[in-house]
């Protein structure tokens, strides 16, 4: 295998990738301490995570599509589905949380799976049918209403507004933890498991998983749904967050996913990645916003245009950095 | 040509459904110089689409994608209607705007081919940050323009006929002549059949997969011209916003492989024309503008199952069940002696 030799320690160059995100994490997290007061807080991090957990669970299940050589633009309207349909459901009928909450997983899970089906059965790109899902999925919003719709349950409040107090003064939200139960499952199941070796598989050639004997079709079916699943519970988290279900919630996420699970490292064709560049992805995403909001006085647009800059340095840095460990 | 009945059989349900509900859809009648009709609205409001389609078509057959069509649409119409209203001549603003869009192609290609980034990431970059960019230029207002010259583009006519079905007519004609009269097109095909391959077999690779993001961006640029021209104003923000969408869709209901390596101009036009039917439809036979959305989800999932071999060997049950799982197996031809 290749090896890149730090001094004593070598690395091997699979890991690269998300030890470069990693360590521009760092180089990001320094620059601001240095240029802003108070920034260089314990807090700043888990604030990222409190304002990005909806985006980490999405996140895990893109980067499983993504593992296969897939992808799901339907996740930002499932998200906004799912916010949209427990907002309704507990506004109108007056539905308890403990019935929305598994209803809407399992709408999420199902979209995924039909979607899935629709993939694998046939033989219709991914990009192509997960389009028609995102079609789909914010027409339903629209049909549900095309107004935001507010949240009042006193079980939804309470989760939102609930502080688990850590050591020295930080805290996180409960959401914060079932973002990162759901990363340490999914991580579990891809390292560990039949299914997630069938995962890389797939992804590596699906030709060669297929003459393997491993259940390909399965396999692609299962990862929709789980990214169906993960961003309907991502929709649920949104909701504790915004407090609100609305058809316009999560427009183009998609993509932020995407940049996500790609700054982390995972290759869109497939077959190489791991869970925890992606949770730096959505770590370094987060953090360009921070920093954005920190600086005070930039206009939104270059917001967008620093987020475009600062993809691109990434996505160059991985490629020269892959490009010589590969010699 | 078989390829393109089944797109050509929904363009024509498409077509029949808005004649049942309004029998007068096919007239066209001349009213003051102009031609006027539905078909004709539809032609003249897709004609920003198949723009788009078209540059999008030939980067996909060389097995990339541009997902930054929308954003340089956008850029096109800003810097124009900036330039226009600070009183910049008409074609200096056009043509500087066609310049800095076709700079922004190749950026994209010199990413893609030399820097080696996936299609699908180095576009994204051009389109969260063209977003900006067009905001930039526009300072985040929209901006209002009254250029009577500048209308021409998108909302003009010459000789009776909407002047942006003309220019749609120039670029298809151009296009299908450099890529099925000369070599380029066997060429993009070769290169997105397999970029190395073509490379060892003295194909300039990578100089084509630049050409081809560029002329996507410039027909991008086009189309952005059009849209800004039409409605006399440039808005960073909303204009052109989802059109890479509409456009890859186009691209994929004509027959054109994602995977790249061959393409169709002519399912191409036909995809877009479908997706713009489909929209006057909607209005058309008055479904609520609340499920646009889930109508075009249904008719998009139903083009393309119907599309896909292997729906329809189950679905008409021509090869029976046992459908092979791998991508369509070749026929084989039996020889008897």
């Amino acid at each position: 295998m290749t090896t890149l030799t730090l001094g004593r320690a070598s690395i091997p160059a699979k890991y690269l990738p998300v030890l470069v995100t990693g360590c521009l994490f760092v180089a990001m997290f320094m620059v601001g301490g240095i240029r802003y007061e108070g920034f260089a807080t314990g807090q700043i991090i888990l604030n990222v995570f409190i304002d990005n957990a909806f985006l980490l669970v999405m996140a895990v299940g893109m980067t499983f599509v993504i593992l296969t050589g897939g992808i799901d633009l339907s996740v930002g309207s499932v998200v906004a589905l799912s916010t949209m349909i427990s907002a309704s459901l507990m506004a109108g009928p007056g539905w308890p949380p403990y019935l929305v909450v598994p209803l809407v997983l399992a709408i999420g899970s199902g979209l995924g799976l039909v979607m899935g089906y629709i993939v694998h059965a046939f033989d219709i790109q991914p990009f192509i049918v997960t389009l028609a899902g995102m079609f789909l999925a914010r027409g339903l919003c629209y049909t549900i209403g095309t107004d935001s719709i507010p949240i009042e349950d006193p079980t939804f409040t309470a989760f939102a507004q609930t502080r688990i107090d850590l050591f020295a003064d930080m805290w996180i939200s409960p959401s914060v933890i079932i973002a990162l139960v759901v990363v340490a499952v999914a991580a579990y199941v891809l390292r560990y498991t039949r299914f997630g070796r069938s995962v890389y598989a797939t992804g590596g050639s699906e030709q060669s998983a297929l003459l393997m004997g491993l259940p390909v079709g399965r396999t692609k079916i299962t990862v929709y749904t789980i990214s169906g699943f993960c961003s309907a519970l991502g929709g649920v988290l949104l909701s504790f967050y915004m407090l609100s279900g609305y058809g316009l919630h999560a427009v183009g996420m998609e993509l932020d996913v995407i940049a996500a699970v790609v700054i982390g490292g995972t290759l869109l064709t497939g077959g190489s990645g791991f869970l925890l560049g992606t949770v730096l992805g959505v770590l370094v995403l987060g953090l360009i916003q921070t920093i954005i909001s920190f600086e005070g006085t930039l206009s939104s647009w270059w917001t967008k245009i620093f987020i475009g800059l600062l993809l691109f340095v990434f996505i160059l840095l991985q490629r020269l950095f892959s490009a010589r460990s590969r010699r | 040509m078989r390829r393109l009945l089944w797109p050509v059989v929904v363009l024509v349900l498409l077509l029949a459904l808005n004649v049942f509900f309004t029998p007068s859809f096919f007239s066209i009648e001349v009213k003051d110089g102009h031609l006027y009709g539905s078909l004709i609205d539809i032609l003249r409001f897709g004609a920003p689409l198949i723009l788009v389609s078209l540059g999008m078509t030939l980067v996909i057959a060389t097995g990339g994608i541009d997902l930054s069509v929308g954003s340089v649409v956008a850029i096109s119409g800003a810097l124009a209607c900036l330039q226009i209203s600070q009183d910049t001549s008409v074609f200096t603003a056009v043509v500087s705007a066609l310049v800095l869009c076709v700079v922004l192609g190749a950026w994209n290609g010199f990413l893609v081919a030399a820097v080696g980034i996936q299609p699908i990431i180095a576009t994204l970059i051009l389109m969260v940050a063209g977003r900006g960019l067009a905001q930039l230029i526009t300072g985040g207002q929209i901006i209002t323009i009254n250029s009577p010259a500048y209308k021409v583009i998108g909302g003009g006519y010459w000789l009776t006929v909407p002047f942006g079905i003309l220019i749609v007519i120039a670029v298809l004609a151009i296009t299908a002549f450099l890529t099925r009269r000369l070599a380029l097109g066997m060429l993009l095909e070769s290169v997105g059949g397999n970029a190395e391959a073509s490379r060892l077999a003295g194909i300039r690779a990578r100089g084509i997969v630049i050409m081809v993001y560029a002329f996507a961006a410039l027909c991008a640029g086009v189309a952005g011209l059009m849209i800004s021209s039409n409605v006399s104003s440039a808005d960073g923000n909303n204009a052109g916003l989802w059109i890479e969408l509409d456009a890859i869709l186009a691209v994929v209901i004509g027959g054109t492989s994602l995977s790249g390596g061959r393409f169709s101009l002519s399912g191409t036009v036909l995809g877009a024309l479908i997706i713009q039917t489909l929209t006057t439809t909607i209005y058309s036979i008055g479904v609520p503008p609340e499920t646009t959305l889930l109508f075009k989800a249904l008719v998009v999932t139903a083009v393309c199952l119907i599309q896909s071999p292997s729906f329809r060997a189950k679905a008409f049950g021509r090869r029976g069940r046992t459908a092979p799982p791998s991508p369509a197996p070749e026929e084989k031809v039996r020889v008897t002696a």
